[in-house]
């Protein structure tokens, strides 16, 4: 398996983010065939493809389209929610997909949105993605004219109206329920769940939210047929994925794989392998929220279960390659740094635990650290694990969790040694978060004490 | 009508037309505080919230609680030019630090900080999705990709010939 591109499809010889490039290469037929189907025989496609979500939590997309009412059982409206805040670091795909075929994503909202019987559909774009913004916005403005959007989509009479909304700078907002709180205009701070969007989303609607690129898969299903392309991939791993390649690697950007595909095929085949005569360390394969692989599992496939069995995830497809100049206390103290920076402060494992982490990194790193406090830290992730109100606690909590017990032994040696045994060597050495510029005056809160 | 009554007025016109869009109105609280920044110079004074507030009919503690939520709204003045450079882990690998410190150099301030001349802001941003192409740096708001250290003194320069 290797690079296969379906959503990208034409892309390279062709500008698709012209509707008359992309409607000579059949787009739109997939939203004219969907709209000759009754809503269940769309969602019984989307069923069949078994497509999981690409965001990063993997949820079968058919089945969450399903949780959904149907248009005539309630008498509310039925949103739907594009989740396009795009901001997991080590992934930059959608917005890939976004400039390059915005048609393609268009259509499958209102495939979508057809679908769940939407008459309102909201694309909650990332604030920093401006050239995105201006590009989508002129495609939605071709497919409006077009008569693809709007009133009396394709002469069906069903009205979509699709609304771009502009996110503003926050990581937590591209969390569900965070985000429908930004759309509603309040602070994007995650509501508890149930109930789940499916049944009161936004304005307490039932609300599909599905993730860019899943939603760009829509039209390549209804072409193939669900069943077709449930047989690219492997099991469980249906289609393709846009992998974001960054870091330590020859030629990193967006790789449009089938699943399965190993992580040696994208690093060393399409990525070039690892510049400057270096070693590989250690991957990060879905976005710095999940656990780290160490260099010796290189062989492992893309595939959400062969990710699962080595310990990790697939989640955002965000693959991050380190070599072996990178301190991994440097690491863990920056990823430990942007969640905390991140954290929306409504719960309090994340908001206090994020902190905890910080502190306690920067005492390892500094050799100012105890035996102790090295088992403190891993004290504060598991007790942040599996006790906040959304992901964003235990995406800081696992990966930390996974430096540490991957790689022991350079802890280990931060405290023996009394600090970095990189020397100032690291890759990483003097990195500046946002997070000690913008709040400066916090930092005596910051440094909270530690009792070991 | 005095020239100032008359930004405003428009500013409450264009909140509005963008309200219109939203089955409520309050969602269209960050278009409107994009809106007001923008109108501002670059960030939101009192007067902003106050101007977003009476337009979507909500106090202007509720505006700025929302603002101070969001790393895009600005709680105070910033220079006329914006550069920032993101620091997260695949940019950081690929040396963010090194473009950062040429930046502090040309400019002759410390990250998070503006220029005396009030010309530009710098500061550090958390991954801005461009990790491919490291070093990711935002020169008002157009993303540059990548940057190295040596590319730095040419996009000051840019910047002070602008200005």
């Amino acid at each position: 398996m290797a690079r296969r591109e379906l959503l990208l499809e034409h892309a390279d010889e062709r500008d698709l983010t012209q509707l008359a490039e992309y409607e000579a290469v059949g787009g739109y037929a997939s939203l004219r065939k969907a709209l000759g189907m009754e809503r269940q025989a769309v969602l019984d496609e989307l069923l069949a493809a078994n497509v999981r979500g690409r965001g990063g939590a993997g949820f079968p997309m058919g089945r969450k389209a399903s949780f959904l009412p149907k248009p005539g059982d309630t008498a509310k409206p039925i949103y739907l929610v594009v989740n396009a805040d795009e901001s997991e670091p080590g992934t930059f795909k959608d917005r890939e997909l976004m400039v390059r075929v915005p048609h393609t994503f268009v259509e499958g909202i209102v495939i979508a949105s057809y679908t769940i019987g939407a008459a309102h559909a909201f694309v909650y774009l990332r604030g920093e993605y401006l050239t995105e913004y201006e590009i989508l916005v002129a495609a939605l403005e071709e497919a409006r004219a077009a008569g693809y959007v709007g009133r009396n989509v394709l002469d069906s009479g069903w009205d979509l109206t699709v609304v771009v909304h502009r996110g503003a700078g926050a990581y937590i907002c591209g969390e569900e329920t965070g985000l429908l709180e930004s759309l509603e205009g309040s602070r994007g701070q995650p509501r508890t769940k149930p109930p789940f969007p499916a049944i009161s989303g936004l304005y307490a609607s039932p609300t599909l939210i599905n993730n860019v690129e899943t939603l760009a898969t829509v039209p390549k299903i209804l072409e193939l047929g669900g069943k077709k392309y449930a047989r690219i991939g492997v099991e469980n791993s249906a289609g393709t994925r846009v992998f974001s390649l960054s870091g330590n690697v020859a030629r990193g950007g967006n790789y449009e794989l089938e699943l399965g595909t190993t992580l040696r095929e994208l690093i060393y085949d399409i990525g070039g392998g690892i510049p400057d005569g270096r070693e590989l360390k250690a991957i990060i394969p879905g976005g710095s929220s999940v656990p780290v692989l160490s260099a010796g599992q290189v062989d492992t496939p893309l595939d959400f279960d062969s990710m699962a069995e080595a310990g990790t995830m697939l989640g955002s497809g965000g693959v991050i390659v380190i070599d072996d100049r990178c301190c991994m206390v440097q690491l863990g103290l920056r990823v430990a740094q942007f969640y905390m920076h991140e954290s929306c402060g409504k719960c309090t494992p994340c908001r206090e635990g994020t902190r905890w982490m910080v502190q306690l990194l920067r005492k390892i790193e500094y050799g100012e650290a105890t035996q102790g406090e090295l088992d403190v830290l891993l004290n504060v992730c598991d007790r942040i694990l599996g006790n906040c109100l959304c992901p964003l606690g235990d995406a800081a909590a696992m990966p930390v969790a996974s430096y540490v017990a991957t790689f022991r032994e350079e802890y280990q040696r931060h405290i023996d040694e009394g600090g970095c045994p990189f020397g100032g060597e690291s890759s990483l050495e003097g990195v500046i978060a946002p997070v000690d510029q913008h709040h400066a005056h916090l930092r005596g809160q910051i440094e909270v004490p530690i009792h070991a | 009508m005095s020239a100032a009554r008359a930004r405003t007025k428009s500013l409450y016109d264009r909140i509005r037309a963008v309200a219109a869009e939203y089955p409520e109105r309050r969602s269209a609280i960050m278009p409107a505080l994009r809106l007001a920044q923008e109108e501002h110079g670059g960030w939101l004074p009192p007067e902003a919230f106050r101007e977003v507030a009476e337009a979507l009919e909500v106090t202007p503690a509720y505006c700025h609680a929302v603002a101070s939520f969001y790393d895009m709204f600005h709680l105070a003045p910033v220079g006329r030019h914006m550069v920032e450079v993101c620091t997260n882990v695949s940019c950081a690998l690929v040396g963010a630090q090194q473009v950062l410190a040429a930046f502090e150099r040309e400019l002759g301030v410390d990250a998070g900080d503006t220029t005396e001349d009030g010309e530009v802001t710098l500061r550090t941003v958390e991954c801005y999705g461009g990790c491919g192409w490291g070093t990711v740096v935002a020169v008002d708001h157009r993303y540059r990709e990548p940057v190295r250290p040596e590319d730095v003194p040419g996009i000051v320069r840019e910047l002070r010939r602008g200005a």
